[in-house]
């Protein structure tokens, strides 16, 4: 199941080390996840579900779909997709009841900041490079590396030359974090867990490797906490081996294990195009990849590349079930009439070891709604989203959003939000030098990079968006 | 609606194509056929024969100025670009590819159309080794506009 040689990546993987699961020695890598040394030993139940116990697998590989929790060393509900794997660990079952040890005592510590930004993928590094030439800045991210999603990215990035473009994302990691790095304070491992309103921004955080419990308070909060992947109603959707696309790609590209021999792809927008054509990069078989729209919703030179390597997509076709005893071993799709209604008779049956769903994003905003900023139902954007104005902030003053949370939309235009959300909350706590001239500059940015087709859906939410931030504000305020 | 938005396969017809004299010095096609925020062709173009009115709009090349470098090959995100010359009646194309094992040069590969089709025999000319590696196979004529693509 791993990956030895790969056409764009290098897998460096850690010293050997071996941990239990079940009472079971499993072999595995240091720096790679409980989840994924699980994976490529060939476990591919985590956990069930509550009620009816039904068997759940790995499914979004990022820390928010909750399939993967599992006892680590005695703590139950370990999200085992995001937890490094050490040597000696016990991993089990959840077996849903509290644990007998007490939980380990934790550290406490105070954290000031001008400004803390929650999330390090592409809109919170952006934000936090350009905050900081300003302000104090803190990045408080749960993952055990900054990146976000452009760590799994191999595609070279669209845009012009101001926006990268020509590098792949996984490059793009590397150069924002470098730079981030240089002025900023970073705690990784680190879940922000609530947000408090104390007259000032206060948040609580947990590491829960190192058990150390941060109470941090800030002038601003910028939230960059992306998004997660969308599920689909469909027969057999929680069978072990119905996989998020980007939990794929995290498999796949950062961990360097393959989710299976041969699999679907539901979904052809750019995220299912290009997980096709990683997938055949790897040295997995896609048989097809499957989309319920007439016609292709990601870019046509990232369908042509997958054509051209002999991969069909069915358009106005869906996935009507998925079958197998414990595991995907095949899925049955079919064509689709104007109304959405399966025609009967067009099924072809599938032999599959897995399936991914790439059927678009949900703004992740537990958090942002702590906080009290309005959030309010926009389809255009990707369903629940916080309120914000054209500098980001949303209707709660000092608190920012940028990237898919505010929208769902690409990397390029997170980072220009990011760098937007920065600058402005670095200018309302001191004045910035030609500020106004600054900013103007992003925006302009952001508005060339969605006039094209593709623009359109988010243009549109952003329309709407800053409608009803203005509805509920009032009168424009001033910057 | 056009096949290329339904199945994602281009036809001859939805792109520019360089006439018998062009080909014989050897040309970048540049299959991007779909509005996408996206120029670095035009950065790369050494003659700047690409060009673009906004970063939105499609390329276009002007075949009189190009002169078969490759540069936009190299550089296209979307891995878009072919260069096609034409010398008697074998074509030479330059393709990027990043799939391994690469290809040898002089060994035998088959050439792919757009849907992955074996459509006939290559040699390998040059393999230009990279994360995107650049190789150029020679084929008969009358597939120069056809394969896009190889099985090694």
């Amino acid at each position: 199941m791993r990956i030895e040689e790969h056409p764009i990546l290098d897998f460096k993987r850690g010293r050997e080390i071996h941990f239990y699961y079940n009472g079971k020695k499993i072999r595995a890598y240091e720096g790679e996840t409980i989840a994924a040394a699980l994976h490529a030993a060939g476990v591919k139940v985590l956990s069930k579900s509550l009620k009816l116990e039904r068997q759940r697998g790995f499914f979004c590989g990022i820390g928010k779909c909750s399939s993967c929790l599992m006892k680590v060393n005695g703590v139950p509900n370990v999200r085992t997709c995001i937890t490094l794997v050490k040597d000696g660990m016990i991993v089990e079952d959840n077996d849903m009841e509290l644990p007998e040890k007490e939980y380990p005592k934790c550290k406490f510590e105070k954290i000031e900041c001008d400004i803390a930004i929650v999330g390090g993928g592409p809109a919170g590094l952006s934000a936090a490079i350009e905050a900081s030439q300003y302000a104090d800045v803190l990045i408080v991210d749960e993952n055990h590396q900054l990146g976000g999603q452009l760590i799994k990215q191999t595609h070279k990035f669209f845009g012009s030359k101001k926006q990268r473009a020509g590098t792949r994302g996984i490059e793009i990691a590397k150069i924002l974090e470098e730079e981030a790095r240089k002025n900023c304070r970073v705690l990784l491992n680190t879940g922000v867990i609530g947000y408090y309103d104390r007259g000032y921004h206060f948040l609580a955080a947990v590491n829960r490797v190192d058990g150390i419990i941060y109470e941090i308070k800030a002038k601003k909060i910028i939230f960059a906490t992306g998004a997660q992947e969308n599920m689909l109603v469909f027969e057999g959707n929680d069978l072990p081996g119905v996989y998020g696309a980007g939990g794929v790609q995290t498999l796949m590209n950062v961990y360097g294990v393959k989710p299976g021999e041969r699999g679907i792809i539901i979904g052809a927008g750019n995220v299912g195009l290009i997980l096709a054509y990683q997938l055949l990069q790897a040295g997995v078989k896609v048989a097809c990849i499957v989309e319920a729209l007439p016609k292709i919703g990601g870019y046509f030179v990232h369908a042509a590349k997958v054509r051209r390597c002999g991969i069909p997509i069915y358009t106005s076709h869906s996935i009507k079930k998925a079958y197998g005893n414990g595991r995907v071993e095949g899925a049955v799709i079919a064509k689709l009439d104007e109304n959405w209604n399966f025609i009967e008779g067009s099924e072809k049956d599938i032999k599959c070891d897995f399936i991914c769903l790439a059927v678009g994003l949900t703004p992740a905003i537990r958090l942002i709604a702590q906080t009290g900023a309005t959030i309010s139902f926009i389809n255009e954007a990707g369903g629940w989203i916080a309120l914000h104005n054209e500098y980001m902030e949303t209707t709660k003053e000092g608190i920012y959003v940028a990237g898919d949370l505010a929208n769902i939309e690409e990397a390029s235009t997170a980072m220009i939000e990011g760098r937007i959300a920065g600058l402005h909350a670095a200018n309302a706590i001191k004045q910035i030098p030609n500020f106004e001239e600054k900013i103007r500059e992003y925006m302009e940015e952001l508005e060339i990079f969605r006039q094209g087709y593709f623009g359109v859906r988010p243009k549109k939410a952003k329309e709407k968006i800053m409608e009803r931030y203005y509805e509920k504000v009032g009168e424009r305020r001033s910057s | 609606m056009k096949r290329w938005e339904r199945e994602g396969v281009a036809e001859l017809e939805d792109l520019n194509l360089p006439d018998e004299e062009h080909l014989k010095k050897g040309v970048a096609i540049i299959e991007c056929i779909q509005e996408i925020p996206c120029n670095p062709c035009v950065d790369a173009c050494p003659t700047k024969a690409i060009s673009m009115e906004n970063i939105n709009a499609l390329p276009e090349i002007d075949y009189d100025k190009c002169v078969g470098c490759g540069k936009c090959v190299e550089v296209c995100p979307g891995l878009a670009v072919f260069l096609v010359k034409v010398v008697d009646d074998a074509a030479l194309i330059t393709l990027p590819y990043e799939f391994l094992p690469l290809p040898e040069e002089e060994s035998t590969v088959k050439a792919l159309n757009r849907e992955g089709k074996e459509i006939c025999d290559a040699v390998v000319k040059k393999v230009k080794k990279g994360r995107t590696t650049i190789v150029t196979i020679e084929l008969p004529k009358e597939y120069a506009m056809e394969a896009r693509n190889i099985k090694v």
